[in-house]
């Protein structure tokens, strides 16, 4: 559509118009990390103020917070590990070998993923805390991993095949054997993919706050619980509460910038194109 | 040595069978094109001989070897792809050597191999960088550096023209005859364009539904076309079909009746005919005239001017419609009334199951 | 080309690579699932572990009858529905807009979908200080500063205020797939209808809408299989309250198993949920396996 300088203007309006709203509670959080407390709660809001780093200091000094962030690291990439381990071989069959029952499996594989965690919440409390895994990182690392298993097979499913065919049958034609083709021609081919799909599970375990909140109480609590033990708090917490929050969300928030069509890819399982 | 046969080869995907029982000699050096509409069975063939696809049943032999049970990567051919299939994310260069890497030849001897293809195909100036930087024909011409680099037995060519533009296509093709020529080596091409066939190839393979429909050359298949398919299919314009049925017969000579109470005699032996048959008379349109003692009247309903060629679509009493080739010069225009005059020398007669008689 | 592109010629036995997967998948379905069920079924307390036997269909009795189920149901309801509303409508208008050229487009949809990428209990707390809070949060101010009075929106707007704060999460989500979706309009086809004379408006209502139907049936499934298990959110905001005002099903099943040791009651209250989740859950599927055939 031909638009005129005038529409342009008028769209720019109201677009940035939403953007800045809707971003701005984020906005806020990060200028109120800079405050003082007393800054921080003040009324009227200030937006021009003496900017301090005593939160951020106070935060990284704070032993909670720096377990519950290596908490987070620590189990987000483990279950990420964990899920691709199972899922790079299940979608490299199921793409490239694929079988009647291929479909079929996809789809029950991608059901489990319906289950409402909370449906589950008493037996898996149970288990756990009969296996001893209460509070313990591997226990999320694994209920993280069968969580997003099942997005992360699809997704590398889809990666795989948008490998075009006749570039692995042109290198079986020039001589090269399975591995041959596994190594030099599918995985340069497919690397972006499935990064950008570990990315996607490393974000989904981030924010995940079901599990995290209810399976961990000290040792393995990761920044999800962390902030939550922000809710009952004593006295004047909000500048360090945005501080933590920032800390926390940052990396994150980065991620996902870059993973944005990925996200629309597993989170809808492919549903829109 | 670098011939190719192939033994009642068949080949059915689930219920389907889609390649019926093949039989086929592939001289050393000969440039053999499979042809035929989509469908046929032509590229399913060509990856059977490549390895691609396994063979349901029959036996395919390269130089005498059955390799029915070789893999692809283990027959010592070469393939380029209707869609070039290269490697996006090696230069050039390393998409012509990739080959010769996985099979441990050195730098220094993979680089000549490299630059020799390079110069014969003009890629020289391009080596260094990756296919999306190039255009459709460089990207073709790096898809045949890459097979010329292995030095195969066989190259076997998938359709590689059809996503050329037109001007393109018949410059590549020109250059895929000359490498035949310098190369001296077995090549077998699967298009569905019969002008590529007819151009390029020493041997034609006709297929339809998974048969051959005639093997020959290509003049051959022209001149002396096996049935109506073959017939209505070599050729562009293609041949004009007219129903007709026989009046009468001699040793020699069969007398044929055409629709508006034309009578032509036709030299070919009457074999099995017998009076009242019905038949199938096919004549080239360059072997129609208009004459005024022609015998079929019609009205000329389109005219294509090719400048060199003119294309005259007449619709002759019957309902019928013939493809007339004259002169670029010729004067005629739509609406005109005109005779055709046909020759029974030059005619083709096929019978009621589309045989040639 | 006409060949069917079925599998190579390479015989590889997929078997050990799928089954995994597959099994370690298959036991996370059915084994939490079945002991939900069996539990369901128990007279279970989680202070006193040992088991005092079968209770029959007592669980899912006393739970039915008792009005905090019904409750919770209710909340569930409102919250899921509102949500659902609330970025559908607001997804598809922003994605409409998004669609469009304007200056800085890259920056402002970087800056519009950020919220997603929250974690819950972030986006909870920051809301209900920061911007909520009645004396000292933004929103308070603003209002004051407008000469109205500033609103306790968690006292007095407890459903409202969740509501809020989940919409917040998942604007951007409808938005990146309805923005997804159309702009795999054809362009051409707009072109077309505009050659037809019709004006942005009719484009919306008779091009652009229908073609966002799958899109929008898909979003909502995904939103409310997601949403009937909102926890974090209340977890750190409300505690379920004042009162009931923001317990839903989930909250619920989590007061019931690990604040009041309920096992049993716990357990059919997750049957419950589970159902309800299959239930759209069906729907998904089958709309995934149209696009998997596709």
């Amino acid at each position: 559509m031909k638009q005129t300088f005038f529409q342009k203007l008028i769209i720019t309006l109201i677009a940035w118009t939403a953007a800045v709203v809707i971003f701005f509670p984020i906005f806020w959080m990060l200028l109120s990390g800079f405050k003082t407390e007393i800054d921080a709660i003040a009324a009227p809001p200030l937006l021009v103020f003496e900017p301090t780093l005593e939160n951020y200091e106070a935060a990284q000094q704070r032993a909670n917070y720096m377990s519950s962030a290596a908490n987070s690291v620590f189990i987000s990439v483990g279950a990420t590990l964990l899920a691709l381990a199972f899922s790079i071989p299940a979608a490299y069959a199921m793409a490239f070998f694929p079988t009647r029952r291929t479909r079929g499996t996809l789809l029950w594989m991608l059901s489990t993923k319906m289950l409402p965690p909370v449906g589950v919440l008493v037996p898996v409390y149970i288990l756990y805390r009969d296996l001893g895994l209460l509070d313990t990182r591997i226990g999320l690392i694994i209920i993280y991993a069968l969580m997003n298993l099942p997005i992360v097979v699809w997704l590398l499913y889809t990666f795989f095949k948008d490998v075009p065919k006749d570039i692995l049958e042109a290198g079986r034609m020039d001589g090269a054997r399975p591995r041959q083709e596994l190594f030099y021609l599918l995985m340069p081919l497919a690397l972006p993919g499935m990064a950008s799909t570990a990315l996607l599970s490393i974000i989904l375990c981030w924010n995940e706050a079901f599990w995290s909140l209810n399976l961990t109480t000290s040792d393995a609590s990761p920044l999800t619980a962390f902030i939550a033990s922000f809710s009952a708090p004593e006295g004047l917490f909000w500048a360090k509460l945005s501080a933590a929050s920032t800390m926390a969300i940052a990396p994150i928030l980065i991620f996902g910038w870059l993973s944005q069509r990925q996200l629309v890819r597993g989170l809808t399982f492919g549903a829109v194109k | 040595m670098a011939t190719v046969s192939l033994r009642d080869i068949c080949k059915s995907f689930a219920d389907l069978e889609v390649v019926k029982g093949i039989n086929l000699e592939i001289e050393d050096r000969s440039f053999v094109v499979f042809v035929g509409p989509s469908g046929c069975g032509k590229s399913t063939l060509l990856r059977l001989i490549a390895g691609l696809e396994e063979i349901t049943s029959g036996d395919l032999l390269i130089d005498g070897q059955r390799v029915n049970d070789v893999s692809a990567d283990k027959r010592g051919l070469a393939m380029v792809f209707q869609s070039y299939a290269l490697y996006p994310h090696m230069t050039v260069a390393d998409n012509m050597s990739f080959s010769l890497r996985l099979a441990g030849i050195d730098k220094a001897g993979r680089n000549q191999k490299v630059i020799d293809a390079a110069r014969i195909l003009q890629l020289e100036s391009l080596l260094q960088r990756k296919p999306k930087e190039l255009s459709g024909g460089q990207r073709q011409r790096v898809a045949i550096g890459r097979a010329i680099v292995r030095n195969p037995k066989v190259f076997l060519f998938d359709e590689p023209l059809s996503n050329l533009d037109a001007g393109l296509r018949v410059q590549m093709r020109i250059e895929i005859a000359r490498l035949h020529e310098s190369l001296n080596a077995t090549m077998i091409y699967v298009t569905h364009d019969q002008v590529e066939a007819m151009t390029l190839a020493d041997k034609i393979v006709v297929l339809r539904g998974g048969a051959i429909e005639q093997v020959g050359t290509p003049l051959e298949l022209y001149r002396r076309p096996r049935n109506l398919f073959v017939a209505a299919f070599i050729g562009s314009p293609s041949m004009n079909l007219l129903p007709a049925h026989v009046k009468a017969m001699s040793e020699s000579v069969v007398t044929v009746a055409l629709p508006g109470a034309v009578e032509l005699d036709v030299p070919v032996e009457s074999n099995n005919l017998k009076p009242d048959d019905s038949i199938t008379l096919g004549v080239r349109p360059e072997h129609l005239h208009l004459s005024d003692q022609g015998q079929l009247r019609g009205e000329v309903i389109v005219v294509e001017r090719l400048g060199s060629e003119t294309y005259l679509y007449v619709q002759i009493d019957g309902g019928k419609r013939v493809t007339i080739e004259t002169r670029g010069d010729n004067p005629a225009q739509i609406h005109d009334s005109v005779a055709v005059q046909i020759d029974g020398r030059h005619c083709h007669l096929f019978d009621a199951s589309g045989e040639a008689i | 080309m006409a060949t069917s592109h079925s599998a190579t010629t390479r015989r590889v036995n997929t078997l050990p690579l799928i089954s995994p997967a597959v099994f370690v998948l298959l036991v996370w379905a059915t084994v939490p699932l079945a002991m939900t069920l069996w539990f369901s079924f128990q007279r279970y307390n989680l202070l006193n572990p040992s088991m005092t036997g079968f209770a029959g269909i007592d669980n899912y009795k006393s739970l039915l009858t008792d009005s905090t189920l019904w409750t919770a149901m209710l909340n569930t309801l409102i919250l899921v529905v509102s949500v659902l509303v609330i970025t559908v409508v607001l997804g598809t208008l922003l994605a409409v807009l998004f669609d469009q050229e304007f200056f800085g487009r890259g920056i402002a949809r970087l800056l519009i979908i950020a919220p997603f990428f929250m974690m819950p209990t972030v986006s909870a707390l920051i809301w209900k200080n920061l911007m909520l809070h009645p004396v000292n949060g933004f929103v308070a101010s603003v209002m004051r500063m407008a000469g109205l009075e500033a609103i306790d929106w968690f006292g007095n707007w407890p459903m409202t205020s969740v509501v809020l704060i989940v919409s917040w999460q998942w604007v951007p989500f409808a938005l990146l797939i309805f923005l997804t979706a159309i702009q795999s309009l054809d362009q051409e086809q707009k072109e077309a209808a505009r050659m037809d004379g019709a004006r942005s408006f009719q484009i919306f209502f008779f091009i652009i809408l229908p073609h966002l139907r799958r899109a929008t049936s898909v979003v909502i499934m995904i939103e409310t299989i997601f949403f009937l298990s909102i926890f974090a959110e209340i977890f750190v905001t409300t505690s379920g309250g004042p009162g009931l005002a923001t317990t839903n099903l989930a909250f619920l099943i989590y007061i019931r198993s690990l604040l009041e040791y309920d096992v049993g009651s716990a357990s059919a209250g997750g049957v419950i949920a589970i159902v309800l989740a299959n239930i759209v859950a069906i729907f998904l599927v089958r709309t995934i396996a149209r696009t998997l055939e596709a």
